[in-house]
């Protein structure tokens, strides 16, 4: 069952690239606006070839690295923090509902004005809609607490931080993990838009000049590069999710069937 | 906090004035510590919040909210709603068949995983920089977790409901409309409102592109112009209609997902 699926992924994949190269072949779309596969190729070859490209590479990369560990850090605090003193949680509720549908692009004017196009542009927006993600489900988790387990904790006299550590977090994990999961793709959408319309070096800008100097085929090869970058991201959150969460119930669930 | 505990209020009021205590408190903290931090504020970049609900009213007429908001939102709303469409069917197409799935999923989980902004570039070869370029560049971003959720959701349809659904002989549309969508529909809603965010985020961009007017568009030129207290009202705008839209999906949501909510709330209580 399993090996049939892949081998019919792989013919989906084998189709999607036969379409890219015969629809424009065939005049069904202009070449010069979707060159044929083979030469999108061509142009990652020398893409990946060029130095330039993997600087960008690394630039982009430690943008969403930095600003992700950076959400994840302060998201997680400040969900326990939350979570843990009293009152804070119905306090925050409306301010945290009224700021996290606020998109994060609408700080770009701002993050040019103060940075231009250094990296604290790119970490502003990056930490602004990766933060959201995980403070949300941090919140979610620990309100997953078992009352009772949290009352025997008490009973047994585990003090505060002994109960966060035994208790609040192993059940707030698997929530955090997808938290992180999920603010790894998005950290990946605003860095590499950071990159693209502030002209913060990354592959966002090496798109951007490919599309002004009408390199069509290399524009296409980069976009080829990030989605990589995105699929790449995703196994790997799902991997350390996976790892991470080894103990737990719907993992080794997931393992079993 | 606001009433002791144990205390005897006169019951509902009391608690309902604490419940506006709770929502209110923070947020007029806030906005009283920037008010006071920025009051004396001579620095270019951070002008006093006073001066920015001063210009808010004058920057904002009618005229600009016919001319630059209204567009905005339409296009938005033209993107979306193709998104939505096209993620439903297109979902509970591949949802439906195994084989199919299989073939698709890899590419799938390719076209999801490119950022959608970088395809600003590509859809502006192809359709101009016109309206059609943004509704086509909202709906190409908006269009995947849609779908995605969608076929996650078909394919977890309990086959008990599905199997007691044949055997009453509910066939074709009523099938999919009352049996399929509507155990579907939770994840389907979850991938809307991903979507939402994304959709809101590509209007923006789009607009910061090329474009002639819209709310992305002018936030940028007033930058451009140096007019930062201006810019500062485009940014709570902007912040303000994210809000907003929101708050709607919300409401459509609780209506159109409220059996589903009360299932979970009366599992709830009684496990």
């Amino acid at each position: 069952m399993k090996g049939s699926d892949a081998a019919l992924g792989a013919a989906g994949c084998a189709v999607f690239v036969l379409l890219g190269e015969a629809v424009p072949r065939l005049g069904l779309v202009d070449e010069d606006h979707f060159p044929p596969a083979d030469r999108i190729a061509g142009a990652l070859g020398r893409e990946l070839s060029d130095t330039a490209f993997w600087s960008a590479l690394g630039d982009t990369l430690t943008g969403w690295a930095l600003g992700l560990a950076i959400a994840v850090g302060a998201g997680v605090v400040a969900g326990v923090v939350i979570s843990v003193v009293p009152y804070l949680r119905e306090v925050t509720a409306s301010t945290i509902e009224f700021l996290r549908p606020i998109p994060s692009v609408a700080l770009i004017p701002l993050a040019v004005l103060l940075y231009g196009t250094e990296l604290r542009s790119v970490l502003l927006l990056v930490v602004y809609a990766a933060f959201w993600q995980v403070l949300i489900q941090v919140l979610y988790g620990v309100r997953d607490v078992d009352p009772v387990a949290e009352e025997a904790a008490r009973s047994y006299g585990l003090g505060a931080w002994a109960r966060v550590r035994h208790v609040l977090w192993p059940t707030a994990l698997p929530y955090v993990m997808t938290g992180v999961r999920l603010a790894a793709a998005v950290a990946l959408i605003l860095a590499v838009t950071a990159e693209l319309v502030i002209g913060a070096p990354g592959l966002g800008a090496r798109i951007a000049v490919a599309q002004t100097s009408q390199a069509v085929p290399e524009m296409y090869a980069l976009i080829v590069v990030t989605g990589m970058l995105g699929l790449l991201i995703n196994v790997g959150a799902r991997a350390v999710e996976r790892r991470a969460l080894a103990w737990h119930q719907s993992v080794r669930g997931e393992v079993a069937v | 906090m606001g009433v002791p505990p144990g205390r005897v209020t006169s019951g509902a009021w009391g608690r309902a004035l604490l419940r506006l205590v709770f929502v209110l408190a923070l947020p007029a903290v806030l906005v009283a510590v920037w008010w006071a931090a920025s009051a004396g504020s001579t620095n270019v970049y951070w002008p006093p919040l006073r001066t920015v609900f001063g210009v808010f009213p004058d920057v904002w007429t009618g005229a600009r909210l016919r001319g630059d908001v209204l567009p905005s939102v339409l296009r938005l709303a033209a993107g979306y709603t193709t998104a939505a469409v096209a993620g439903v069917a297109l979902g509970t197409v591949i949802g439906s068949w195994r084989r199919v799935r299989a073939l698709c999923e890899p590419v799938l989980e390719f076209l999801r995983a490119v950022p959608p902004p970088v395809l600003v570039p590509v859809i502006m070869l192809f359709a101009g920089i016109g309206d059609t370029m943004k509704i086509a560049v909202i709906a190409s971003g908006c269009v995947w977790p849609v779908l995605l959720n969608t076929v996650e959701g078909i394919r977890a349809v309990d086959p008990v409901l599905a199997e007691t659904a044949r055997s009453y002989g509910i066939t074709g549309v009523a099938r999919l409309r009352d049996v399929v969508l509507r155990s579907a529909s939770p994840q389907i809603f979850a991938g809307l409102r991903q979507a939402l965010s994304i959709g809101i985020i590509l209007m923006v961009i789009s607009e910061m592109f090329a474009a002639s007017n819209g709310l992305g568009f002018t936030v940028v030129q007033f930058q451009r112009g140096f007019a930062i207290p201006d810019m500062w009202t485009g940014i709570l705008l902007l912040g303000l209609l994210g809000f907003l839209l929101s708050v709607l999906f919300g409401l459509a949501e609780r209506r159109v997902l409220g059996w589903y909510h009360g299932l979970r709330e009366s599992g709830r209580r009684s496990p």
